[in-house]
């Protein structure tokens, strides 16, 4: 059974951007939508081990600092070369002021 | 000490392969200049604007020139056009390939990818393909058996390199790579880079590049004229000196296998007429470090973190002027390199990626 944990507070994020969680060994990126939605994901790019949180979000897309992959963070879908495997997802809820996200 | 004992094997395949990844200069960590996350941010951000300027410049002066060419047929007048629209598709269409190729030169996607397959075309390159080599590229920077895009390797031949600026070179190998492409085949090397689930789009896209040729000579024969062929091809040919005589320097006889690009790649300052066919690639050292800020937001990142890389060259002059003598070294003794030095506001290099031990190179 996943566990709920909190990732980080609403504000430590702003909008239209990615900070990155790490837990247990694993790391994990939290996204705030220009929506003001969050979405948490795999923290590390499917292509090569790059830190998503040091990319660029822009709508719905995260790109990669590396070599510019772009997923949908909200689905997760790969978005084309150089990046070809989809990144995994994770339920995401705000109670009182802080992200949680179920891993 | 990181001194070779044996002459380098540039295979992707091969010895310098399999010890490139055994001793993690594979897919390394790279050196990172500290810059705030904010101000990161801000020039990370695209924007369609300064691309579709550029490439609505770049396409006027395109078919400016290339009327020019067709008018003037056959008199003296025509040379200057040819000049042009030579380095307008043969040069600058490999900067237009190359930051379209990261997709940071417009914040529309489409309009990245259209401008791409145009440039990768005018290249004859394989979208495809180089789309993977160049990601490659980025990975293991002047990784000896690694990366797919080192342009002149050690022992440097330097009949090779200046053949360059021909095109000559480049033509014989492009073209019949792309033929071979088209009936299917991939090199070992091209598999070592390119994912299986990618491969048949690379075939794919080899065939619609050979069909054009083999349309454009088609009408030529039709014509019974050049122009077509003079308009189309051959100015891989005539116009590529401009990008070999900027990309060389990107990485030209600086340090090989290390893991921070503030040694094995170059900064120069150029003319803005160089600047604009090259996009302004000639912050090099700024790109390779953050592949995701765009072209126009380049010298905004210079002038942020160049206390903490080597002065730039002052101008293509400069730099060649430079490494002339590291490659003449370089052909009795392939460790040496020109170590670029770092002003004192810089945070040091990481010694055991520069111990090379050079006193053999001063005998």
């Amino acid at each position: 059974m996943a566990d709920w944990v909190e990732a980080c507070a609403v504000d430590d994020v702003e909008e239209e951007d990615v900070i990155r969680f790490d837990r247990g060994g694993r790391s994990f990126a939290i996204y705030r939508s220009p929506d003001d939605e969050f979405f948490a994901t795999d923290g590390f790019c499917t292509h090569e081990k790059a830190h998503l949180a040091d990319g660029l979000v822009m709508d719905d897309i995260i790109e990669c600092p590396k070599h510019n992959g772009r997923f949908n963070y909200k689905t997760g879908q790969a978005k084309g070369a150089p990046v070809c495997v989809n990144l995994a997802t994770y339920p995401v809820k705000v109670e009182a002021g802080k992200v949680m996200i179920q891993i | 000490m990181t001194t070779m004992a044996k002459k380098r094997d540039y295979s992707l395949v091969g010895e310098s392969t399999r010890a490139a990844i055994e001793t993690g200069l594979a897919s390394a960590e790279w050196y990172h200049t500290d810059v705030p996350r904010k101000t990161m941010k801000e020039l990370m951000q695209r924007s369609d604007g300064p691309a579709i300027r550029d490439t609505v410049i770049w396409i006027v002066a395109i078919v400016g020139s290339a009327a020019g060419i067709v008018w003037f047929w056959g008199s003296w007048w025509m040379v200057p056009f040819l000049f042009v629209y030579g380095v307008l598709y043969g040069s600058s269409s490999d900067s237009r390939w190359h930051e379209c190729g990261h997709g940071t030169a417009f914040r529309t996607r489409w309009m990245s990818d259209v401008v791409y397959h145009i440039a990768s075309f005018m290249l004859m390159r394989n979208p495809v393909q180089w789309r993977w080599s160049h990601a490659r590229h980025h990975t293991d920077t002047i990784i000896v058996g690694r990366d797919a895009e080192i342009a002149v390797m050690r022992p440097p031949d330097l009949l090779k390199a200046a053949l360059a600026f021909t095109g000559i070179l480049d033509f014989r190998y492009s073209l019949p790579t792309l033929v071979r492409q088209a009936f299917g085949t991939l090199s070992d090397e091209e598999k070592s880079y390119i994912p299986e689930m990618e491969q048949h789009k690379a075939v794919v896209a080899a065939r619609w590049h050979v069909a054009i040729y083999v349309a454009t000579i088609a009408l030529a024969i039709a014509l019974r004229s050049w122009i077509p062929l003079v308009l189309i091809g051959l100015p891989r040919l005539y116009g590529t000196w401009h990008m070999v005589t900027t990309g060389l320097l990107q990485h030209i006889g600086l340090a090989d296998n290390v893991v921070d690009h503030r040694l094995n790649t170059r900064t120069v300052y150029m003319n803005p007429i160089s600047r604009f066919i090259y996009w302004n690639m000639n912050y090099h050292v700024e790109h390779h470090m953050f592949p995701m800020v765009p072209y126009h937001a380049l010298p905004r990142l210079h002038e942020l973190i160049k206390h903490d890389l080597p002065a730039p060259n002052p101008s293509m002059w400069h730099a060649y002027r430079e490494v002339w003598p590291v490659l003449l070294r370089q052909l009795k003794y392939e460790d040496y390199y020109l170590k670029r030095e770092l002003p004192p506001t810089a945070r040091p290099y990481r010694g055991e990626f520069h111990e090379v031990d050079m006193s053999a190179a001063a005998e």
